[in-house]
Order: structure tokens, then C-alpha cells, then sequence
């Protein structure tokens, strides 16, 4: 068989995040066009047992490196140890996930794999067994479209919540082949983790993002903005003029200097519409936008707007959401 | 504590993007140039060791003259000293090109640490600094919103999906500089500043200066290419929930839509 598609699988803290499932579905759509299969590559500790459920998602084959060395990401032990996996492997096209974690180790493995990198792409295609690869710049005010020059190994990380989930094989285990490796001694180290069990959900991962701008006045009016996220299940963002303020954490920052985020729902409350936020939230599915100017460039962006006052508006529409919820249920 | 800062050159932020007529390249002759801004966060953060720790900040970018006004802009800010690789031999490089004549240039200096942005806001490729970190060996700890350093080793604090990781490091070391301008408030450079910088050394340093073999960089080593560019696709435009509703009718109508048109609720 030809080489196979490689996805690298995240796993962190007992279990694999979702978006090793999505590179793992872009990597089966991507075999197909291609003529072959999906192997996988799983680092982790403890992690050999599971590794096999990746199956449910077409991988075929697990690589894993199991070891309580490499219990957390540090790239400096995870990068030779995958590049070793690899050059073992010599797969055809190395996926793997646009995380925090994905992004930092694509970029260094590339460098040791003297390959290239396509970060944060939104779409791989092939063409008479070419592979393409788009990818938001500018924050997303343009889309380029990747290649590889023959015989160079493209590798891809997914931007999350973008790729297409397979339906899971419920029945479908993978192979698991446990791989020898050897850990560099590594000068870097993880001090502590520290993760939030509140059930926060984080801004790029989310499905529905409600989020406010100069318009909310003051940090103490963002309850307005909680009230209705919790009854939506959605997480709350903050324009780049808020987070100024210091009315919000930076990390609440949607923009072209902040996350870029694309949720089914989006919902801008009292934010007008700066380029550099309209960068950071363009690709959402639906958006709303709450203000009470009507110029505002935000309802340019808008498939639903509302010209209100957000302080009038916004404990209605939480209103309207609660008895949406609970009929629901 | 020597520092060296990977500074890049790009548009400012509130630049509208428009596609060049060769389709693979965006139109720059009417674009406002800045320092990247995650790059400007480590400025700050470099001159803040340098107040704690003394030592010099040496500025280090890649492109053609227009770079010099960003690394006079860090020299007015308080960095000592400036070096720009200029080299036609880098043009239609990939990040790989381009970090291995910025980790040459890096190992001429012989810092403690680099500090560069976890990305650029033009192509937001987050790839330089972890390169230049694996081809100089030495560990990198990325996306920083938090930064500490006693001389001998670096510690951050790195944001991940739904927590906080803090990681260290022993000098040399390479850090990543994500967060936001609240978070770093870079300074803005003084009069004084501005007036100095002018004063201070900033060298132009070809590909061959800094021992960097020509043919392993620019477009004939690249290992990716960007093929073609296009636009994102256009919105149609929305509509304005109006109808003569009142405020309470516009809840239900928006409610309504978001759960029986747009499907999302």
C-alpha cells in the first residue's frame, strides 16, 4: 500500500481531546482521495491501553510512545521522539491538531524534519495525488492555499472545531504498536498545570461565543453576558477595547491580536465592528450583533442585528433563551 | 543578561488586505507598517530584564529598508543595538529559510535568551521561534503571558485550552511572547528616546556575513509554497430585526430565528 496519511493524536489528562479526532477524520477523508490509509502517532503516559479507541475514527494504526517521561507536552522530549516515529513511519503527510500544544510542536518538528509546515488550515484537498491546504492569514481577511515542492513531506495542523467529525465506528479498534524510543535529556520542564475545572469553555473550542465591547461601560455589566452564555452553553469574549479597559482577561480577546474564533453562533454585544475584531470572528457561522448605533461596520458582519440599547435588549433576549431552553427540554 | 528580540515587520492590524495582481502575494504599496505586535511585547518584556538583570538588547529582523524604521522604533524604546539581514538570497523563503538565517545570526550574538512573538499578524504562521529554537538546540518555551528570570533559568506562564501550564527552563533558552497589549503594555518610545536611537548601532548583515550557505534558503530550498491567495468569502447581508417591534418582540423574533431558521440554538 502507498504510504499512509499520519495524524498526530492529542492526549491530555486521561483522555484524547476532540480535535484528535477531527485531524484523525481529515486524515481519513484525505486517504481516501489518496488511495490509502490513516496511522496515527500518540504520545503520552499510560496512554497504550487507550490508544486502540482512535480506531473508532478509521485510523488503522497506532504508533505509541508511552512513557511517565512523557507524561506532559514539553517539545523539547516530544518533538525528537515523534520525529523518530516519523522516520519510522515515513508516512505520505503528517497531520496534526492547531492547539496551543499542536501549533508549537508542528512548527519545531517541522524544523527537525526540515519539512513544511501549513499552520492552522481549514481545508485539505488533493488533486491527482497532489495535496493542497488552505489556510486563514491576516487573521482570516484572506485564505491561502498551500503546496509542497515533490518530495518534500507536507505537514498540516487543523485549525480546531473546523473539521468535520467522522461518525464514530463504535466497534472499530486500531492496531497498537508499542515504539521503543529514546528521551532526550531535556533542559525545559512543566513546573505545574493548573487546569480550570469551573467548566469554562474555551473561546476557541466553543460553539456559541457571546461577547461584549466598549459598549458594556464597566467590567460589573458583563453578568449580563454570563447569564445568557451560561443558558446558551457559550463562552464569553471581549473585544480588544474591553480587555484595554481591563474590564476582561486577555485571554477573553477576540481579534486579530487575540484568538481567532469561529463558533455556529456568535453574538457581539456593544462591540462596533474594528477591522482588527471583525479579523478575529469573520468565520462564524451565524452572527448577531447587539448595538444601538445603527452605523456600527459590526452589522456589516451580522446575519442578524439588533439596534437597541444592550442594557434593555439583553435581559429579554436572556429571557427568550431561558423559555427556548426549558420547552426544549 | 544579553537578550536578543526576533522582531518582524508587518501591517498594521487596521490594514485593509487586498490580493496582489500575481494572485500568490498581498498588494504592500499602500500598507502602514508596524512592529508586529507580539513582537513589540517582547521588546517590553527584553527591556524589562535589562532594567532587572543589566546586559544589552540586540534587535534582529530580516527584509528590505523599511525594516530599519521598526528597529529604530525598539532602539527608541531601549534596545541597544539593531542587526538587518538584507539579502535578495532570502526572498520566497519559507519559515524554515527564514529561521535559519535569523538562528545564525542569533549564534553570532551569543545571547542568554531570545525572546520573539508566538506569531505575526500577517501570516500568522507561529513557526519562528520554535525553529529557530530546534536549530540552535536549545529548549523554547512558547506563547507566554507571564515571564520571569533570575539569570540563569526562565519561567512562563503558558495558557492551554481550559488552564495554565508553568514552564521553565535553563538558560539558553528561546520564549514565545503570546497575550495582549494589556498584558505587556509595551512602552511607547520617549522623545528622548526616539532622539538617542538615532545615534545607535544598527547593522545591515548579508546571508553571507553570517556563514548562511545562500542555496539552503529563498525559494529554490523552500518546502511549502503558497500557491494562490483569494478572499474570504463575502457575507450576505444580514437583516435588521426591526418590523415595528418593541424591544420584547425583537427578543422573541431573534430567538426564534436563531432556533427555527438559523438553527444554532
Amino acid at each position: 500500500m502507498a504510504k499512509c496519511v499520519c495524524v498526530i493524536a492529542e492526549y491530555r489528562q486521561g483522555g484524547f481531546r476532540r480535535v484528535s479526532y477531527e485531524v484523525a477524520s481529515a486524515g481519513k477523508r484525505l486517504a481516501d482521495a489518496l488511495g490509502t490509509n490513516v496511522c496515527a502517532i500518540a504520545v503520552g503516559a499510560g496512554i497504550a491501553d487507550k490508544a486502540a479507541e482512535l480506531g473508532r475514527y478509521a485510523v488503522d494504526k497506532v504508533y505509541v510512545a508511552d512513557d511517565p517521561a512523557l507524561a506532559n507536552y514539553v517539545a523539547e522530549t516530544y518533538v525528537p521522539v515523534i520525529a523518530d516515529i516519523v522516520a519510522k513511519v515515513d508516512p505520505a503527510v503528517l497531520i496534526l491538531p492547531a492547539s496551543v500544544d499542536g501549533k508549537d510542536l508542528g512548527a519545531r518538528l517541522a524544523a527537525r524534519l526540515q519539512a513544511g509546515l501549513a499552520q492552522d488550515c481549514i481545508e485539505i484537498t488533493s488533486q491527482n495525488g497532489v495535496v493542497k491546504a488552505k489556510r486563514p492569514i491576516f487573521a482570516g481577511k484572506c485564505l491561502a492555499w498551500c503546496e509542497w515542492p515533490q518530495g518534500a513531506l507536507p505537514v498540516i495542523s487543523c485549525r480546531p472545531n473546523v473539521m468535520d467529525c467522522l461518525a464514530p465506528m463504535e466497534d472499530k479498534k486500531a492496531e497498537v504498536e508499542k515504539v521503543q524510543v529514546s528521551i532526550p535529556q531535556s533542559r525545559s520542564i512543566v513546573k505545574s498545570i493548573d487546569l480550570d475545572t469551573s467548566g469554562k469553555i474555551e473561546l476557541t473550542e466553543a460553539e456559541i461565543i457571546v461577547s461584549g465591547g466598549r459598549g458594556m461601560k464597566g467590567p460589573e455589566n458583563y453578568t449580563l453576558l454570563e447569564d445568557l452564555a451560561k443558558i446558551l452553553g457559550a463562552a464569553v469574549g471581549a473585544s480588544r477595547a474591553a480587555v484595554d479597559a481591563g474590564w476582561r482577561p486577555h485571554s477573553d480577546q477576540v481579534g486579530q491580536t487575540g484568538k481567532v474564533v469561529n463558533p455556529n453562533l456568535y453574538v457581539a454585544v456593544g462591540i462596533s465592528g474594528a477591522i482588527q475584531h471583525l479579523a478575529g470572528m469573520g468565520s462564524s457561522k451565524f452572527i448577531v450583533a447587539v448595538n444601538k448605533d445603527s452605523e456600527a461596520p459590526i452589522f456589516t458582519k451580522a446575519d442578524y442585528g439588533i439596534v437597541e440599547d444592550l442594557f434593555n435588549f439583553v435581559p429579554l433576549l436572556t429571557e427568550e433563551v431561558r423559555k427556548l431552553k426549558s420547552s426544549c427540554s | 543578561m544579553n537578550v536578543v528580540v526576533l522582531l518582524k515587520q508587518t501591517p498594521d492590524t487596521e490594514s485593509v488586505i487586498r490580493i496582489a495582481s500575481n494572485g500568490k502575494s498581498v498588494a504592500t504599496d499602500d500598507l502602514k507598517w508596524i512592529i508586529n505586535p507580539y513582537d513589540e511585547f517582547a521588546v517590553e518584556a527584553a527591556l524589562r530584564f535589562k532594567e532587572k538583570h543589566g546586559g544589552d538588547v540586540t534587535i534582529v529582523s530580516w527584509g528590505p529598508q523599511r525594516v530599519v524604521e521598526s528597529i529604530r522604533t525598539a532602539l527608541a524604546m531601549g534596545a541597544d543595538s539593531g542587526v538587518l539581514i538584507e539579502d535578495p538570497a532570502l526572498d520566497g523563503s519559507d519559515n524554515l529559510g527564514v529561521a535559519k538565517a535569523l538562528a545564525a545570526a542569533v549564534k553570532e550574538i551569543k545571547p542568554d535568551i531570545v525572546l520573539c512573538g508566538s506569531r505575526a499578524v500577517d501570516y500568522d504562521e507561529a513557526q519562528r521561534g520554535p525553529m529557530v529554537a530546534e536549530l540552535l538546540g536549545w529548549p523554547h518555551l512558547a506563547f507566554a503571558v507571564a515571564i520571569d528570570s533570575d539569570g540563569s533559568k526562565v519561567t512562563i506562564d503558558r495558557p492551554i485550552e481550559g488552564g495554565k501550564v508553568v514552564l521553565e527552563a535553563n538558560l539558553p533558552a528561546l520564549v514565545t511572547f503570546g497575550g495582549s497589549h494589556a498584558v505587556w503594555n509595551p512602552r511607547y518610545a520617549s522623545l528622548p528616546g526616539i532622539m538617542k536611537a538615532k545615534k545607535k548601532p544598527l547593522a545591515t548583515k548579508k546571508l553571507a556575513d553570517l556563514g548562511v550557505d545562500a542555496s539552503a534558503v529563498g525559494a529554490g530550498a523552500a518546502k511549502i509554497v503558497m500557491s494562490s491567495l483569494e478572499m474570504p468569502p463575502q457575507r450576505a447581508a444580514g437583516k435588521i430585526i426591526d418590523g415595528g417591534l418593541d424591544t420584547s418582540g425583537k427578543a422573541v423574533e431573534l430567538v426564534r430565528s436563531l432556533h427555527e431558521e438559523a438553527k444554532v440554538i
